[in-house]
C-alpha cells in the first residue's frame, strides 16, 4: 500500500509522547513511593483510628478555608493585573510571586516583626490605645495558618488565571455587553464559565497544597494543629512508628487521587478552542471612581498582606541592635559577616555558591519539569484517552508526603551512580515531581485553545512538524509556558522538604543555609538568615525579571 | 493532462463508511469544485490530498507520482481554510510570508513577493495591520495571499466563503475566479453553495454518500443533472413522475399533461417506462391560453421579487412548483406556465 | 541570546554529573544536620590517613536514624554520628552498630558509657535547660526560678489563657521539647509529670513546635525580640549568643536555669555502622572523634560539651555557660518503651 509510509511514523512519534513523562514518574515517583509504602507497612507499630479521623478532618477543613480565601483575594487580583494598566503593576505581580520561594522559617519571622506579640501592629496599638495586653493575638492560631496559606498562593491564582483572562478574546465579553448584559452579569454568565476551567485548576493545585502543607501548620499554627502531613512527620521522624506513618501517607495519597478525580469530572467538558488573544486586547487604564477605588483597594490588601512582610524580612536583615543601649541602627554587618567562615568550619558556604546552587538546581528543574510538561501535555491533547490515568498520576506527587517520599527515594537511589552522593540531580529531579503538574495544568489548556487548522495551515504552507511547533505552536503557547518555567523555578527555589534529605552538605541550597543560621542561636546568625533570605528574594525576583524578558520570537508581550 | 489525480479513496470515520471510493482529477489550470452537503466528506477528501490525513484505501498522484508518502509540508499543495486560521502572533506580511520563509527565504527578500500577493488581493494597505485586527473579507484575503505568496502547485480552498455575508460572498466570488484564471494554479474549491461552484469551477463534481454522484463542467451539470439528488442539491424543485408514450420524439405523460423532453439521460427507454422528469425553473413564460404540450396550469400561492425576475410558486394538483419569470403574478390567480422543451429533462435515476 | 542560554543552561546540567575522581579511599559518615567540624581537622584525619571523607548529612536527628534503619545491611555510610540517649534503644535494638572498644573511651567518665557492649560511644553531651533574658528580668525586679516547681508561681505566669513568661518546644516535634519532658518526668515520676504539665499550663504556658520558633519567634532575650523571657534552650546558649553576637559584647544577653532537676543532659553517640566495608578506617575515624582535637573543636563548631575532660573548653564556655551541678537522667531502655506513651499523654494534657 502506498500510504503507510512517513505519515505513519509521524503518526506514531506523536503517540509515543506519553512515554518520556510516564516512565519518569515510574521511576522517580512509583517505585520509590511503592517501595518505601511496603517498608512502612511490613514493618511493627502501633494503628490508632483516632489518630487519624482527626488530622483528616482538620486537613480537609483547613485547606478548604484556605482555598475559598485565597480564590477570593486571587481572582479580582488576577483580574485586575489582566485588564487593567496601572503604576507598578509589572513590581506588584513580581512581588507577589516571591513568597513561593521563601522557606516557612522566615516567613514566620515575617509574620512575626509585623503581627506577633511585640510586632509592629500590635505595638502600635498598644501605644495608640494604652493598652497591656497586644490586642491582637496572631500567631498559633489558625488565622496564621490561613493568612500564610493566602500569602504563599494567591501567586498561583493570579498566574494561572490571570494568564487565562488575558488570553480571553475581549469581543466575547463586548457581544455580551451589546446584547444587553451588564458588566456584572456579563461577567457572571460569559466570563466566568469560560473562565472555569483554569479556575478550577487554580483551586485544586492551591487546596493540594494548602492539604499537603508542613512548614505553615508547623510554625504558624504551632502545636495545637496537626495535618496529615504533620502527623506523618512526627510518627515517622519522633515516635519511629513507620506502620502509622505509611498508613497516614496513603490516606493522603488516596484523598489526592479523590481529589483529582473530581476535579477531571467537574471540569469534564473538553476546553472550548478560542482563537488565542496576544496582543494583550483589553488592557486599560482604569476608568471611574468605582474601578479606580476597587484597584486601590486590592492593591493595598495585597501590598498589607503579601509584600510587607516581605519588606520586614528585608528590614530585619539591615538593622542590629546594640544591647549595651538598647538601641537599633542600619548595618551591613549581616551582609558582611555571610562572606566570612570565622571559625574554620568545614560545612561553610559562601552565599554566592549557595546562591549558584539553588540556581543551578533552579534551572534543571525547570529544564526537567517543562520539558517533561511539554510532552505530557502534547499527549494528553493528542489523545484524550490518556487523560484518565495520565492525569491523576502526573497530579499525585502534589499529595504526597516530602518526608515518605524523601525516605523513598533514600532507599531506592542507594548504589552509585544513582545515589545522593553522587548524583546531585536527585534534587532537581525531586523538585520536577512537584513541578510537573503546575507545568502541565499550565501548558495543557493553551494548547488544547489552538485551533488544529493553525499547524494544518502552516504544514499546508511547507513547514515541517518541527516548524510548526518552533514558529506557530511555541510563540502561542509561549506565556503559558512562561508561567511554566517562573513556577517551576520558584518551587525548586523555595523547596525545603526533599532537599534537606537530599542535598550533599558541601551543596546546600539558599533554604537549606537559613535553616542551618536558624538552627543556632546568636543575634548574628539571625541576622545572617534574614540577610541570606533577602539575598534569596533579589536573586529570585532578578532571575525571574530576565526570564521575562526572555521573548520567542514572533510572540507577543507579556 | 491530469496533474492531479485521486484514485479510489476510501475512508472510515469512526467506524463508518465516508468515503467509498473516490476518484477525481484535476489538469493544469483548471478549477475544480467540490460540491456536497456538510458531512458528505468533501473536506476530508482534501485534507487526504493535502496530506493531513491518510486514506484507508487508494492514491494520490502528482503528475502521475503518488504523494501518499510525501508528508504535507513537502507536497507543495497551498491550503485554505473555512475558519483562515490565520497566525494571531504574526501580523498581515509575516503571515504572508510564511511559506514563503518555510521555502527557505530570508526574511528581508520576501518583501517583494508579500507585497505581490498582497496586490493581487487588493490589500496592498494592510502589510503591518494585526490580523486579529481585520474583518472577515479581509482576514479572507490575507489567508488567500498568504496561501498563494509561495506560488503552490496546486491550491485547495475549504469553503473560504462560507462565513461571509452574501453580497461580500458575491463580491469574492468574482475576484476569486479571475484570480484562479490570472495565476492559472490548478485549484480545488470545497463549497456547499451551488451558485459559488457554477461561477468558480471549471468543472463540477458532486459528492454524495461517499461518492462522486456526478462531474462535468457546470453547464453539463445542470442541464443535465444525473438524479434527483443531484438536482435537489442544485437547486431544482420541480420533479414529476411520468410514463413515455412515445420514444422519438421523446414524449412523457404527466398529471399535469404531456411533456417532450429535449435531453433524456436514462438511455434505451421504452414506451411505457417509468421516467422522472425535471423542469428546470428558467427560461419558462406565461402563456396566454391553457392546453397544449409543455404548460403547467397552476395557482399562485407566492411572488417574490428577486431584482432580475419573480420567484413564482404555483401549486397544481397539490404539488408545488417554482419558476422564474419576468411578469409579476396575484396571488391565488390562475396561470399557465409554458415551458421550452430545453428546460425539460429525464433523469437517469 | 537564546542559544547562549541553553548552551549555559546545557553546560550546567553537565558539569552538574562530573562524577568523582578516582582517589583515595573513602569514609562516609552519616549525621544530622547539626553536624559541624573545623576544615582543619578533616584535612588533618584525611591526609594522617590518606583517606577521603564524605559526610551525609539528612535533617535531624529523627531523620538521619530513620535513614540509617531503612539502609540497614547494605548501609550508605560507614559511620554513623549522633545518634542521642532518647534514641539509643531504638538503635540498638534495631542492631545498627558493631561494636569497637575504642582506647579512647578509658578516659571518659562512666555516666556517659550507656551501651556496655561499646555498639555506640559517646562523643558529647549538651544540657537542655531554661534560658532566660537577663534583661528583663533586672527591668522587672523578678527572681529567677530556682526549681520545676517555682515555675508554677504566679509572677512567671499570668493565669490560664493569657501567655506567660516561659516558652517550650513541643516533645513530639523538637529533641530539646522532649529532653524538658523527660526532665519533668524524672523529677515528678511517671505519676505526677502530667499534674506538672497541667499546672504550667494553668500558669500561662507558651507551646511552639520547634526551637527556632521558641527561641527566635517567641524568646525576648533574642534577635526576635519575642514575648517570653523563658525558653527551653541549651545551656550552651548564652555562649553562642556571645559568639554570634551583632556587635561585639562583653556580657551574654541570656542565662540559664540551672537549678535542680531543671535540666536535662543529651548525651551524642557514634557508631559503625554493621555491614561496612571499612571496618578499620571507621574505627580509625571513632578513635579521632574521641581524640583530644576532635573534643576540643566541638564547643565551638556544635557548642556542645566533650565527653574527654582532657579536653579544654574555650573561655567563651567557661565564663558564660552555667554546667547545673544536677542533671536528670533517665534509663535509655526506659525511655525507648515509653517514649511514644509520654509523647502522646503530655498531648492530650496540654494540648487538648
Amino acid at each position: 500500500m502506498p500510504n503507510q509510509g512517513k505519515p505513519r511514523n509521524r503518526f506514531l512519534f506523536s503517540k509515543a509522547l506519553w512515554v518520556l513523562p510516564a516512565a519518569f514518574l515510574l521511576f522517580f515517583f512509583l517505585v520509590p513511593l511503592v517501595k518505601i509504602l511496603l517498608v512502612m507497612v511490613s514493618r511493627s507499630g502501633v494503628l490508632s483510628a483516632n489518630a487519624i479521623l482527626q488530622p483528616l478532618l482538620f486537613t480537609l477543613w483547613q485547606a478548604a478555608l484556605s482555598m475559598l480565601l485565597t480564590l477570593a483575594l486571587g481572582l479580582p487580583a488576577a483580574y485586575i493585573f489582566a485588564r487593567y494598566n496601572f503604576t507598578g503593576k509589572g513590581a506588584l505581580r513580581l512581588l507577589t510571586t516571591l513568597p513561593f520561594i521563601l522557606p516557612t522559617v522566615v516567613v514566620a519571622a515575617g509574620f512575626s516583626a509585623l503581627l506577633g506579640p511585640r510586632g509592629l501592629l500590635n505595638g502600635w496599638l498598644m501605644q495608640a490605645f494604652d493598652l497591656q495586653i497586644p490586642p491582637i493575638s496572631f500567631m498559633n492560631t489558625l488565622g496564621a495558618i490561613l493568612i500564610a496559606h493566602v500569602f504563599y498562593n494567591t501567586s498561583v491564582v493570579i498566574r494561572i488565571v490571570g494568564s487565562a483572562l488575558v488570553q480571553f478574546d475581549p469581543r466575547i465579553e463586548e457581544a455580551g455587553r451589546v446584547l444587553g448584559g451588564s458588566r456584572w452579569r456579563v461577567f457572571r454568565e460569559v466570563t466566568l464559565p469560560l473562565l472555569r476551567p483554569s479556575i478550577l485548576v487554580a483551586a485544586l493545585m492551591v487546596f493540594l497544597f494548602d492539604f499537603t502543607s508542613f512548614g505553615v501548620i508547623l510554625l504558624l499554627g504551632g502545636p495545637k494543629f496537626a495535618t496529615l502531613e504533620v502527623s506523618i512527620y512526627t510518627q515517622t521522624l519522633s515516635m519511629l512508628n513507620l506502620k502509622m506513618a505509611g498508613l497516614l501517607s496513603f490516606i493522603q495519597l488516596a484523598c489526592t487521587f479523590g481529589l483529582t478525580l473530581l476535579y477531571t469530572r467537574l471540569n469534564g467538558k473538553r476546553s472550548v478552542p478560542l482563537m488565542p488573544r496576544l496582543k494583550g486586547e483589553g488592557v486599560r487604564k482604569p476608568h471611574g471612581i468605582f474601578e479606580k477605588a476597587a484597584i486601590v483597594f486590592l492593591v493595598i490588601i495585597l501590598i498589607v498582606l503579601i509584600v510587607s512582610p516581605l519588606a520586614a524580612l528585608a528590614i530585619k536583615s539591615v538593622l542590629q541592635m546594640d544591647v549595651s543601649t538598647q538601641t537599633t541602627s542600619l548595618t551591613l554587618a549581616h551582609y558582611r559577616e555571610l562572606f566570612i567562615n570565622r571559625n574554620d568550619a568545614f560545612f561553610y558556604v559562601p552565599p554566592a555558591k549557595a546562591a549558584l546552587n539553588s540556581l543551578y538546581y533552579a534551572a534543571v528543574t525547570v529544564l526537567i519539569s517543562v520539558g517533561l510538561g511539554l510532552t505530557a501535555s502534547y499527549a494528553l491533547v493528542r489523545q484524550q484517552g490518556l487523560k484518565r490515568w495520565l492525569d491523576p498520576l502526573i497530579m499525585l506527587p502534589l499529595g504526597t508526603s516530602a518526608v515518605t517520599l524523601g525516605l523513598g527515594f533514600l532507599i531506592t537511589f542507594n548504589q552509585p551512580p544513582l545515589d545522593v552522593s553522587s548524583f546531585p540531580l536527585l534534587i532537581p529531579l525531586a523538585h520536577s515531581l512537584v513541578a510537573l503538574p503546575f507545568v502541565v495544568r499550565t501548558i495543557q489548556p493553551a494548547l488544547a485553545s489552538i485551533p488544529a487548522s493553525l499547524g494544518e495551515s502552516a504544514a499546508s504552507l511547507g513547514a515541517s512538524p518541527w516548524q510548526v511547533w518552533r514558529k506557530v505552536e511555541l510563540p502561542i503557547i509561549h506565556r503559558a509556558i512562561m508561567v511554566g518555567v517562573i513556577f517551576s523555578f520558584t518551587l525548586s527555589l523555595g523547596e525545603f522538604g526533599a532537599t534537606s534529605f537530599l542535598a550533599r552538605p558541601d551543596t546546600p541550597t539558599l533554604p537549606v543555609a537559613i535553616y542551618r543560621f536558624l538552627s543556632q542561636p546568636g543575634a548574628m546568625n539571625y541576622g545572617q538568615a534574614m540577610a541570606m533570605a533577602t539575598l534569596l528574594m533579589l536573586a529570585c525576583a532578578l532571575a525571574i525579571g530576565l526570564l521575562e524578558k526572555l521573548q520567542v520570537e514572533g510572540s507577543a508581550e507579556i | 493532462m491530469n496533474l492531479l489525480e485521486i484514485v479510489g479513496i476510501h475512508k472510515n470515520y469512526e467506524g463508518k463508511p465516508l468515503l467509498k471510493g473516490i476518484s477525481l482529477s484535476v489538469s493544469s489550470g483548471e478549477t475544480l469544485c467540490l460540491l456536497g452537503r456538510s458531512g458528505s466528506g468533501k473536506s476530508t477528501l482534501l485534507r487526504i490530498v493535502a496530506g493531513l490525513e491518510t486514506a484507508d484505501s487508494g492514491d494520490v498522484r502528482w503528475n502521475g507520482e503518488s504523494v501518499c508518502d510525501v508528508p504535507t509540508w513537502k507536497r507543495q499543495f497551498g491550503l485554505m481554510f473555512q475558519d483562515y486560521a490565520l497566525f494571531p502572533h504574526m501580523n498581515v506580511s509575516e503571515n504572508v510570508a510564511f511559506g514563503l520563509r518555510m521555502a527557505g527565504m530570508k526574511k528581508a527578500e520576501t518583501s517583494s513577493f508579500v507585497h505581490e500577493a498582497l496586490e493581487l488581493v487588493n490589500m496592498s494597505g494592510f502589510a503591518t495591520r494585526s490580523v486579529t485586527d481585520l474583518s472577515g473579507g479581509e482576514q479572507q484575503r490575507i489567508a488567500l495571499a498568504r496561501a498563494l505568496a509561495p506560488h503552490p502547485r496546486l491550491l485547495m480552498l475549504d469553503e473560504p466563503l462560507a462565513a461571509l455575508d452574501r453580497a461580500l460572498r458575491m463580491e469574492l466570488q468574482e475576484e476569486l475566479r479571475e484570480l484562479l484564471h490570472k495565476t492559472g494554479i490548478p485549484a480545488i474549491y470545497v463549497t456547499h453553495d451551488q451558485e459559488e461552484a457554477f461561477v468558480l469551477g471549471d468543472r463540477i463534481a458532486v459528492l454524495s454518500d461517499g461518492f462522486v454522484e456526478q462531474s462535468g463542467s457546470p453547464e453539463e451539470v445542470y442541464k443535465a443533472p444525473k438524479n434527483r439528488s443531484v438536482a435537489e442539491f442544485l437547486g431544482m424543485s420541480n420533479f414529476i413522475e411520468g410514463k413515455v408514450v412515445s420514444v422519438n420524439p421523446l414524449e412523457v405523460k404527466t398529471e399535469i399533461g404531456l411533456l417532450l423532453p429535449s435531453n433524456c439521460l436514462k438511455p434505451d427507454v421504452k414506451i411505457g417506462d417509468q421516467l422522472l422528469v425535471l423542469i428546470q425553473t428558467t427560461g419558462a413564460n406565461l402563456a396566454t391560453r391553457q392546453g397544449g404540450i409543455n404548460k403547467i396550469n397552476g395557482v399562485v400561492s407566492e411572488c417574490v421579487f428577486r431584482g432580475d425576475d419573480f420567484k413564482v410558486t404555483i401549486s397544481c394538483h397539490e404539488t408545488i412548483y417554482v419558476f422564474s419569470l419576468s411578469e409579476h403574478c396575484e396571488m391565488g390567480q390562475s396561470i399557465t406556465i409554458q415551458v421550452p422543451d430545453s428546460s425539460i429533462v429525464c433523469l437517469e435515476e | 541570546m537564546k542559544k547562549v542560554i541553553l548552551v549555559l543552561l546545557i553546560g550546567a546540567l553537565l558539569a552538574g554529573c562530573t562524577s568523582k575522581p578516582a582517589g583515595p579511599q573513602t569514609l562516609t559518615v552519616m549525621t544530622h544536620d547539626s553536624f559541624a567540624i573545623s576544615e582543619g581537622l578533616v584535612t588533618q584525619f584525611e591526609s594522617e590517613n590518606n583517606v577521603k571523607l564524605v559526610f551525609l548529612k539528612s535533617g535531624d536527628t529523627g531523620s538521619a536514624i530513620n535513614r540509617a534503619i531503612l539502609t540497614k545491611g547494605s548501609p550508605e555510610a560507614d559511620v554513623f554520628y549522633g545518634v542521642d540517649n532518647t534514641f539509643l534503644s531504638r538503635a540498638l535494638n534495631e542492631d545498627l552498630f558493631v561494636s569497637y572498644a575504642s582506647p579512647g573511651l578509658a578516659q571518659i567518665p562512666a555516666e556517659f558509657k550507656l551501651d556496655d557492649q561499646k555498639r555506640a560511644l559517646p562523643v558529647d553531651y549538651g544540657d537542655v535547660c531554661i534560658n532566660y533574658d537577663k534583661a528583663y528580668f533586672a527591668s522587672q525586679a523578678l527572681l529567677l526560678p530556682q526549681s520545676l516547681d517555682d515555675l508554677l508561681k504566679p509572677e512567671y505566669g499570668q493565669g490560664s489563657g493569657t501567655e506567660g513568661l516561659l516558652v517550650v518546644e513541643n516533645p513530639a516535634i523538637s529533641s530539646p521539647g522532649l529532653a524538658f519532658l523527660l526532665a519533668t518526668i524524672a523529677e515528678y515520676g511517671e505519676d505526677g509529670y502530667l499534674d506538672y504539665w497541667q499546672a504550667l499550663k494553668d500558669n500561662g504556658l507558651v507551646v511552639v513546635n520547634d526551637w527556632s520558633t521558641a527561641y527566635y519567634t517567641n524568646f525576648s532575650g533574642s534577635s526576635g525580640k519575642g514575648a517570653q523571657p523563658m525558653v527551653v534552650s541549651y545551656a550552651s546558649s548564652p555562649a553562642v549568643e556571645v559568639v554570634y553576637a551583632a556587635t561585639p559584647i562583653t556580657d551574654a544577653p541570656t542565662a540559664s536555669l540551672v537549678g535542680d532537676g531543671m535540666c536535662f543532659r543529651q548525651i551524642e553517640f557514634v557508631g559503625i555502622l554493621k555491614g561496612t566495608q571499612n571496618e578499620k578506617m571507621a574505627q580509625k575515624f571513632v578513635d579521632f572523634m574521641l581524640g583530644k582535637d576532635f573534643q576540643e573543636d566541638m564547643p565551638l563548631q556544635m557548642f556542645v560539651y566533650p565527653v574527654n575532660p582532657d579536653a579544654v573548653l574555650p573561655e567563651v564556655f567557661v565564663t558564660y555557660n552555667q554546667i547545673p551541678e544536677t542533671t536528670d537522667a533517665l534509663d535509655a531502655q526506659l525511655i525507648a518503651e515509653k517514649r511514644d506513651v509520654w509523647i502522646q499523654a503530655w498531648t492530650d494534657t496540654v494540648l487538648k
